[in-house]
This record gives C-alpha cells, sequence and structure tokens, in this order.
C-alpha cells in the first residue's frame, strides 16, 4: 500500500515542479490555478456551488497576491458579457459559473466563441430546475454543445487546476474559448491533496497573452458587426477549422506541461486497462474514479473490463474513441445527463462517432445518477452485468429510478 | 449663437456613408459626441440601429474602434473592455456604450443598473427614438404616452407613460447624468466634454428623432428635437450624484400640440388627449424645477 502511495505521490506530486502541496476543494484549485496564470480580468457571479470559486479569488485579489481587476457584476450574464469586453481589450479574462448561471449565459457563450476569445471558464456541473437542485448533473454543460467552446470534464482536483492553465495555452492558440467542467460537490467540495507547481515553471508553460488583434486605438477596427450572407459562412468555416487544431494541439499542450510541470492526464481520453478488454464503460467526471474500483474487481474476476475516461467533448474525440473501442465487444456508456427526447449525450455522441468506424461494437446507453444521486460501485456492477448480458444494443437504459 | 457655434471641435471622427435613414437623429448625435470625445475614444455598440448604421463588416463609417457587442450588455461589456484597458495600462481611453432605447429602458437595464451601481468608470449614451425602430418600430418602455407604434396600433395606442431612465439613473447616484437634444449642440458638446473628464458612471440621454418611427419628415429632425425642448416634454438638465439638479436651457413652454402635430404617430390623439399631455408636461417641468431648487438651497447649506 505504501509503495502504491509512492507511486502516485511521485506520479501527482514532482517535487522539483512543485512548490507546496495543499489539501484543498475543486473550487479552490480552480481559483489558484486562474492566480497562476497571471489573469488580469475576473468578472464572475455566485452560484452554488461555484460560489467558493469567487469568493477566493475574492480574497486573492484583496490580499494582492492576484494583481488583476474583479468586476463583481450583477449576473452571470454580464460576467460572461464583460469578459468578452477585457478578452477583446487583449488582456487574459477568466470567469467561473455553474448550471442555471450557465444557461443564462448561453446567448454570450456564442458571442465569446464566435469573437474568437479566448477566455477560460469554470463550470460546476449542477443540475437544472426546476426542480431545484444542486446536485451533480452535466446537462448544464452538454446543452452548451454548439456554442464554440472546447470543453474538458475533469476527475480530480488536480485536474482542474492543471487543465485551466492547459486551456489558457491552448485556447491562445486556436482562438476559442475552454470550458474546464468538474462535478458539484464531489469535486467542488471535496478536499484533496493538491500541487501548485512553481510559479516559474506556469509562466514558462503559459507566456503573457498577446493576440494579434484587439481593440486599439490606432487602426480604428470594428469588431463583431454585421456580416451578409457572402461573408458569414466564411467565419464559421474558420471556427471549424480551429476545433481541427485545438483537437491536434491537445495532446501538444499535454505534453508541453508534462515537461515543463511534470503531469500528464491523458489527452481526449484516459483509458483504463482497455487494451484486451472485452467490455469497455465510458464515462467521465467523478463517475470514472468509481468505474476504475469496479473494473479492477472484474478483473479479478476474469472478467475483460476496462473503462474510458472521456475527457473533452468539443472537440469530440471521434479518433480516440474508435482506436479504444476497436477490440471491445460491447461498450456500456454511463451519462449522468440526458438530452430529452434522445438518450444520455456522450452515448449519443459517441454511437455517432462510431458510425462509420470500421469496428463498430454493441453499445448502451445508460443513463444514471441525475441530479446528484449517487453512483456507488454497485451501480456500475449492475450496469457492467446488464452490458455482458447484452445481446443487441440499447440507446436508453435507466439506472436506479425508483418505480 | 454664432460666438459658441466655434466651440465645436473641427475634427470629424465620423467618417461619410453612414446607412442610416434620412433624417435619423442618431447620426447627428454621434457625430457632436465624437468630436466632443475626441480620439482616445472607444464605442461598444449593442443590437440598435446603429449595428446598421455603422455600416456593414469590414467597413465602419466610425473612425474610432467599435466593438458591437449582443443586444443587453452595452454597459457590461464596456465594464469589462474598461477594465481590460485598465490592465493593460491604457487608463486615459475613454469608453462609451451607446446604445438605442430598447438596449437602455429595456433588455439592457440590468445590465446598466448593474454598471451604474458599481461605478463603472464608462459614458453610456442612449440615443432615443422611442420604440424599436431597428425593428420596425414596435413600442418600448421609452414610448411616450399616446403613441402608436406596430405593436401599439392606433385603435389601442400605449397606454403607459414613457419611462423615467434619468431618475432611475439618479436613483443609483452615479456622478452625472444628463440629458441632450441634437438641436442643442453647444450644450450636448458641452455636457458629454464635462462627463469625459468625470471618473465613474455617467449616462447621457439623446432625444433622437427618427422620421420613419415618428412619421414624421426627415427635414423636421431638428425643428421636432427642439420642439422637445421647448415644449418640456423633453427638459435638459443635468443631475450630479443623483441629486445636485440643474437645467441647462430654460424651455420656452410652447404647447405641446406643435410638437405632436407634427409627427404622424399621434395623429390619433384628440384634443382632450393632448390636453392631457400638456398637463403632464407642465406639472413634470414644475417638479424639475422645485428639485433643482431644492438642490441649490441643499448645495448652499452644505458651502
Amino acid at each position: 500500500m505504501e509503495q502504491i502511495m509512492n507511486e502516485t505521490m511521485s506520479k501527482y506530486f514532482n517535487p522539483e515542479t512543485t512548490a507546496s502541496i495543499k489539501v484543498m476543494e475543486g473550487t479552490h484549485a480552480a481559483s489558484q490555478a486562474v492566480k497562476l496564470a497571471r489573469v488580469k480580468v475576473i468578472s464572475a457571479y455566485p452560484i452554488t456551488p461555484q460560489t467558493s470559486i469567487v469568493e477566493k479569488l475574492s480574497e486573492l485579489c484583496a490580499s494582492g497576491e492576484i494583481d488583476a481587476e474583479f468586476i463583481k457584476v450583477e449576473s452571470e450574464h454580464s460576467a460572461m458579457a464583460s469578459v468578452v469586453g477585457a478578452e477583446s481589450a487583449g488582456v487574459r479574462s477568466f470567469t467561473a459559473t455553474s448550471s442555471q448561471g450557465l444557461a443564462l449565459m448561453h446567448e454570450i457563450l456564442h458571442w465569446a466563441a464566435g469573437a474568437r476569445l479566448p477566455i477560460v471558464m469554470v463550470n460546476v456541473n449542477r443540475a437544472l430546475a426546476p426542480a431545484w437542485n444542486i446536485w451533480v448533473e452535466q446537462t448544464d454543460s452538454l446543452a452548451q454543445r454548439d456554442t464554440g467552446w472546447i470543453q474538458f470534464y475533469c476527475e480530480s482536483n488536480q485536474e482542474v487546476l492543471d487543465m485551466v492553465l492547459q486551456a489558457y495555452r491552448l485556447a491562445e492558440q486556436v482562438m476559442l474559448p475552454v470550458m474546464i467542467n468538474l462535478d458539484a460537490f464531489f469535486l467542488s467540495h471535496t478536499s484533496e491533496p493538491v500541487a501548485l507547481p512553481k510559479q516559474e515553471l506556469v509562466d514558462q508553460f503559459l507566456p503573457p497573452y498577446n493576440p494579434k488583434y484587439k481593440m486599439e486605438l490606432e487602426g480604428g477596427h470594428a469588431f463583431g458587426g454585421l456580416a451578409m450572407p457572402d461573408s458569414y459562412m466564411e467565419l464559421r468555416y474558420k471556427m471549424q477549422k480551429s476545433m481541427e487544431e485545438a483537437e491536434r494541439l491537445i495532446p501538444i499542450v499535454a505534453e508541453e506541461y508534462d515537461h515543463i510541470i511534470g503531469r500528464h492526464h491523458g489527452t481526449f481520453l484516459e483509458n483504463y486497462r482497455v487494451a484486451d478488454a472485452d467490455y469497455l464503460l465510458m464515462t467521465s467526471g467523478t463517475i470514472s474514479g468509481t468505474s476504475r474500483i469496479v473494473v479492477d474487481s472484474y478483473r479479478e474476476k476474469g472478467i475483460k473490463l476496462g473503462m474510458i475516461k472521456v475527457r473533452t467533448f468539443r472537440p469530440f474525440p471521434t479518433k480516440a474513441i474508435r482506436e479504444a473501442v476497436k477490440n471491445a465487444k460491447k461498450v456500456g456508456v454511463i451519462d449522468r445527463n440526458i438530452s430529452f427526447g434522445q438518450s444520455g449525450i456522450f452515448f449519443s455522441e459517441a454511437k455517432a462517432a462510431l458510425y462509420n468506424a470500421e469496428h463498430r461494437p454493441l453499445m448502451n446507453g445508460y443513463v444514471a445518477g441525475l441530479g446528484g444521486r449517487d453512483v456507488t460501485p454497485e451501480t456500475i456492477s449492475e450496469i457492467v452485468d446488464h452490458l455482458i448480458a447484452s445481446e443487441k444494443g440499447q440507446d436508453l437504459i435507466w439506472i436506479g429510478v425508483k418505480k | 449663437m454664432s460666438q459658441q457655434l466655434i466651440d465645436i471641435p473641427e475634427v470629424e471622427l465620423m467618417g461619410k456613408g453612414h446607412v442610416a435613414c434620412p433624417g435619423c437623429g442618431s447620426t447627428v448625435a454621434m457625430r457632436f459626441v465624437l468630436k466632443a470625445l475626441g480620439e482616445e475614444t472607444m464605442a461598444v455598440i449593442p443590437a440598435c440601429c446603429w449595428t446598421i448604421v455603422d455600416g456593414p463588416t469590414p467597413s465602419s463609417v466610425l473612425k474610432i474602434p467599435v466593438m458591437h457587442t449582443a443586444f443587453e450588455t452595452a454597459a457590461s461589456a464596456a465594464s469589462g473592455l474598461k477594465h481590460g484597458l485598465d490592465a493593460r495600462g491604457e487608463k486615459n481611453t475613454t469608453v462609451m456604450a451607446w446604445a438605442g432605447d430598447g438596449g437602455t429602458f429595456d433588455i439592457g437595464f440590468q445590465a446598466i443598473s448593474g454598471a451604474a451601481e458599481r461605478n463603472e468608470d464608462i459614458i453610456y449614451f442612449t440615443y432615443d427614438n422611442e420604440a424599436y425602430m431597428n425593428t420596425g418600430v414596435q413600442r418600448s418602455s421609452a414610448t411616450p404616452e399616446g403613441a402608436w407604434t406596430t405593436t401599439t396600433p392606433t385603435k389601442t395606442p400605449k397606454n403607459k407613460p414613457k419611462k423615467d431612465i434619468v431618475e432611475a439613473l439618479a436613483a443609483h447616484h452615479i456622478p452625472y447624468i444628463a440629458t441632450a437634444s441634437i438641436a442643442f449642440p453647444e450644450d450636448l458638446i458641452a455636457k458629454v466634454k464635462k462627463a469625459k473628464e468625470i471618473r465613474g458612471m455617467k449616462f447621457i440621454h439623446i432625444i433622437s428623432p427618427c422620421p420613419p418611427g415618428w412619421k414624421s419628415l426627415p427635414n423636421d429632425s431638428i425643428r421636432l428635437a427642439r420642439l422637445a425642448v421647448e415644449t418640456k416634454i423633453f427638459p435638459l438638465y443635468e443631475v450630479e450624484d443623483g441629486w445636485k439638479y440643474h437645467i441647462t436651457h430654460e424651455s420656452k413652454g410652447t404647447p405641446v400640440k406643435e410638437y405632436l402635430k407634427a409627427q404622424g404617430r399621434f395623429n390619433h390623439l384628440t384634443d382632450a388627449d393632448i390636453e392631457n399631455i400638456q398637463k403632464t408636461m407642465d406639472r413634470k417641468w414644475k417638479m424639475l424645477k422645485m428639485k433643482e431648487k431644492l438642490s441649490l438651497e441643499e448645495m448652499e447649506v452644505l458651502d
């Protein structure tokens, strides 16, 4: 056990690159990343369970630890609109939200991406009302699928910190905004040891932001004006090309981060015992950690189970998924989200990704854990047993609904 | 008069070729405002007539940088831009928001209230043409009582009074608020120049005649902008710190009928309706005069 711990510790907490190791909540990990990224303008509005990000950043700004302008806006809509304004001035900006707040921002999410502003936002995945519910569910961010934002999903507080830093590096190269998602409470309010990398190494990884185009007195540019049908489509084509460029850069940025900071969380997917697996679970967020334990317990019974943790939702990891499932017989996707009238959202995306693939395994879509309902090892075992027994694929299987 | 006109800066920061309707008050307003603000200015323009008036990409009729933004975000996007410029050390640039009445009185009101309460260092202009003109004349909360619009047809004209945006902003105790009219350019320019020198939130409300929406003649816009003031419908005044009222032009008290009769949007009004409007405007003027008197007295006490 001690040896395992040491291996884990050395994997995550490289003493040469680490300034300190602190036990902190996911929201504080996000806030510390904002400090390390030398963000210049912060604008945010509190919402449970994101609130402690706003509070922590207020503290860090008040104490002078962060040298940033903090706009304490009256709504999430204004939070996103004001970071759009700040980024237009060519300075690195940050905001954070959750659930209803993200839904309120929706219009300006399109604007941020269309204006090609590399804003980074942390979203704490929380269920949408009604009924009021402050617990984890991913429908809030997945509903922003077509806004032009790059999206990552995290499994640990360390990953939250590391991904905020990588997000700026990526965003500022492709000029698209990035959303870093973490689960309400299971990450946002759960304390874990987090290694804070040395500032000078972060500076080396993330150079100062200096965009080619910004609001400047010289030149008299107009941004975001009317584009007629003869020019609008090209702007959208370029956004897609930048998304494709993001797909190329995500592994490179992860490598650079590993090289300088000494930590790697995978790229599009994190594959766990996948190579020889007959059966695969596809997960995201904190369900992944629980699934790993289940994978191990089935392996002990001689059942070749593996797990794919999906880390990016946009760009969607089509190629990586095709590669990861190429030897699998059956794939069960666990979705903590639902697109009403269809199925779990990761499921429908993954299924679509495999339609043109050479190897198409049987696929089941499981919806579980909505509104923060616990997804325990027993829940996941129920899913695995169902998957193994399945003779043909089913798009929507509800897990744990009370009859 | 001619002596005062000399004070109008010669600089032209609005080029030729805007695509506004003939007789549009907002183009005249923009030209004067930019003369007053000068080159170190950036504009934030939400959805409004000026989204179109500025010209399609890649053209812009303005010689200053422009950031177009979503309908309800003029105040919030301008706040962010100002903070961004501050963060990059460019503290002398004036950030102006330039919005219509819909983006100000209605959909953008929350963002303005937020920016005002935070006392953001921006100048917010609303060019008020008293309805959603860019979408083809639908009522806004800035539409005056009794007016026709496409959503308040003549059988049921608007039966709610125009929202008093100046009083709403005054309640936020911001450093500077002013009303202005394109028929009084010296007054307008003086107010804009004054606003530029004040730190914190400034709000300038400009009456902006709209021939297609008001059903008036394009060559009548300046006269209507003058009549709005002289009839006491749109008095010219300033409010500093939310309580110091100062009337900058003594309205003559021209009968409101003269103003209303020049606009087709009021054609259906009866003499009794007009009489009611006259009474309302007289009362409002009286109240304004009282506020000015009270604030002068209070300032003397403070001195």
